[in-house]
């Protein structure tokens, strides 16, 4: 318990002590997890929401595809991308392997498939009635898709954070295809393990409060959101 | 061709027939007229096609066979964009109306903002409509926190707000009580006087028939087997079934 609260402690000191080095993790963390979820959202939301409202050969299959990587490990994705950035592999020439971009690309491979999932079930769990309403109000194809996504703007927005915090705590495709490289690849996850591996328990620790830190000031808009929704929610509950 | 008699006519129905997946016959051999300006009620118990007769003149779903004209065209033989043409004229309201996840005023203004009416206007239109359904005072309201009356009243303000010229409504006091019942056959009776539209409504309730209809079509197992004014229909109908319908004795 006291190993808990010194490494508690130790993370305040260590954020407000203004060490460069933590800093910079912190940064690379951030700068890493946040391009690569950006780029599965871009992906993975109009992907999920394709295999939701279209009607077309193999879309079940697609969607158990998609169901099925949500759980691919970090581990997997990281030997994917090892094999294919490594001297031998179909992309080799370009040296990519141990860069930031090479950790990108193995977290834009664990986000897409839990963004696209959870746009699947967001865009699949709005009424049709929504549809008929737009369309019936006037509403083109690609007016009445805006419309759907807007009524499941609260899973879409579910789904990138939940990416983005699939991300920013993997650390096996980092630590593989980064190499945890200090002042270039090092992430908070990766350099996580490199203290508790060194015994530096406290440091470890603190670096660990640091990150679920970071998850939660990101969450946080998320919950406004959703509690706001609650709310109406049970309005409408006492209403009925 | 469509004939002058046609011509004159918001909603032309000939032998308009639906089966979905080539088996189960919903509606059989429709054929109907609805003036410019008139109050035309389907009327039928649960189940029997009103529906989805509504959603075919919307142009949701397809005929089977038979024709279809609105406003003198034939829908049947139009392309998905001279579909959606003719259905931004018109609109429907449905019986689970289902608002947007976002304010009244949001609500409202959907159907101006995809047909890009100019900015200027779209307040005074907005305000119009909320004021014909005797809700103008909450536009700023979130929609999930409305009651089932006015959850209709604005799903018909929704609709108003471009000013169609011919208005669906289905069943949209089933789940109401009587006095928000009237509120919404009031509002019914004002759209047509203040903004002159067409107004085709589908329900169970005969009693409402009899108080807002200018013409009845009795509706059964997808056929209709009497059309005619309210009071010939409630007070002379000819078909059995019409009869065992008005006294309540119909169980099929």
């Amino acid at each position: 318990m006291s190993s808990i609260l010194d490494g508690f402690l130790e993370a305040l000191s260590l954020l407000f002590s203004f060490n460069p080095e933590i800093y910079q993790i912190m940064f690379m963390s951030l700068y890493v997890s946040g391009l690569a979820t950006l780029l599965a959202a871009v992906i993975g939301v109009p992907l999920g929401a394709y295999i939701a409202m279209k009607k077309f050969r193999g879309r079940e299959f697609l969607r158990n595809v998609t169901y099925t990587m949500m759980g691919l490990p970090s581990v997997v994705a990281g030997l994917i991308i090892f094999l294919l950035l490594s001297r031998s592999g179909p992309l080799g020439m370009l040296g990519l392997l141990y860069t930031p971009f090479a950790i990108i690309l193995a977290q834009f491979l664990l986000a897409l498939p839990v963004i696209a999932g959870i746009s699947i079930s967001a865009v699949s769990s709005v009424p049709n009635e929504i549809r008929d309403a737009a369309f019936s109000l006037g509403a083109d194809n690609w007016q009445c898709t805006v419309a759907i996504l807007k009524e499941s703007k609260m899973g879409l927005i579910t789904g990138i954070i939940t990416g983005f915090s699939t991300c920013l705590s993997e650390v096996g495709a980092a630590m593989m295809v980064g190499g945890n490289i200090r002042f270039d690849t090092r992430v908070l996850s990766t350099a996580t393990v490199l203290q508790a591996e060194q015994g530096a328990w406290g440091v470890a620790l603190a670096l660990g409060m640091i990150l679920l830190i970071l998850v939660f000031v990101i969450n946080y808009p998320l919950l406004r959101l959703q509690k706001k929704h609650l709310k109406l929610m049970k309005k409408a509950v006492r209403i009925e | 061709m469509t004939s002058s008699a046609e011509k004159s006519s918001v909603i032309d129905v000939s032998g308009l027939s639906k089966t979905y997946d080539g088996a189960t016959k919903v509606l059989e051999d429709i054929s109907f007229q609805v003036s410019k300006g008139e109050i035309f009620v389907v009327i039928g118990p649960s189940g029997v096609g009103k529906t989805t007769l509504l959603r075919l003149i919307d142009l949701l779903d397809v005929p089977s066979t038979g024709s279809l004209v609105i406003n003198g065209v034939d829908t049947t033989r139009l392309n998905t964009k001279e579909r959606l043409q003719v259905r931004r004229k018109q609109g429907m309201v449905f019986q689970s109306t289902l608002l947007f996840d976002d304010t009244v005023y949001a609500n409202v203004v959907y159907g101006l903002k995809i047909r890009e009416v100019p900015k200027d206007q779209i307040g005074v239109k907005v305000t119009k409509a909320l004021k014909v359904v005797g809700l103008e005072e909450i536009e700023g309201r979130h929609a999930k926190t409305l009651s089932g009356g006015e959850t209709q009243r604005i799903a018909i303000a929704r609709v108003l707000a471009y000013e169609p010229e011919l208005l669906l409504l289905d069943e949209l006091t089933a789940n109401l009580d009587p006095s928000n019942t009237a509120k919404i056959e009031k509002v019914v009776k004002d759209v047509r006087s203040i903004y002159g539209t067409t107004i085709l409504v589908a329900t169970h309730n005969m009693f409402q028939a009899k108080r807002i209809a200018d013409h009845v079509a009795v509706l059964f197992n997808g056929r209709f087997i009497e059309v005619g004014d309210p009071q010939t229909i409630f007070e002379h109908p000819t078909n059995p079934l019409t009869k065992a319908f008005i006294n309540g004795e119909l169980i099929y």
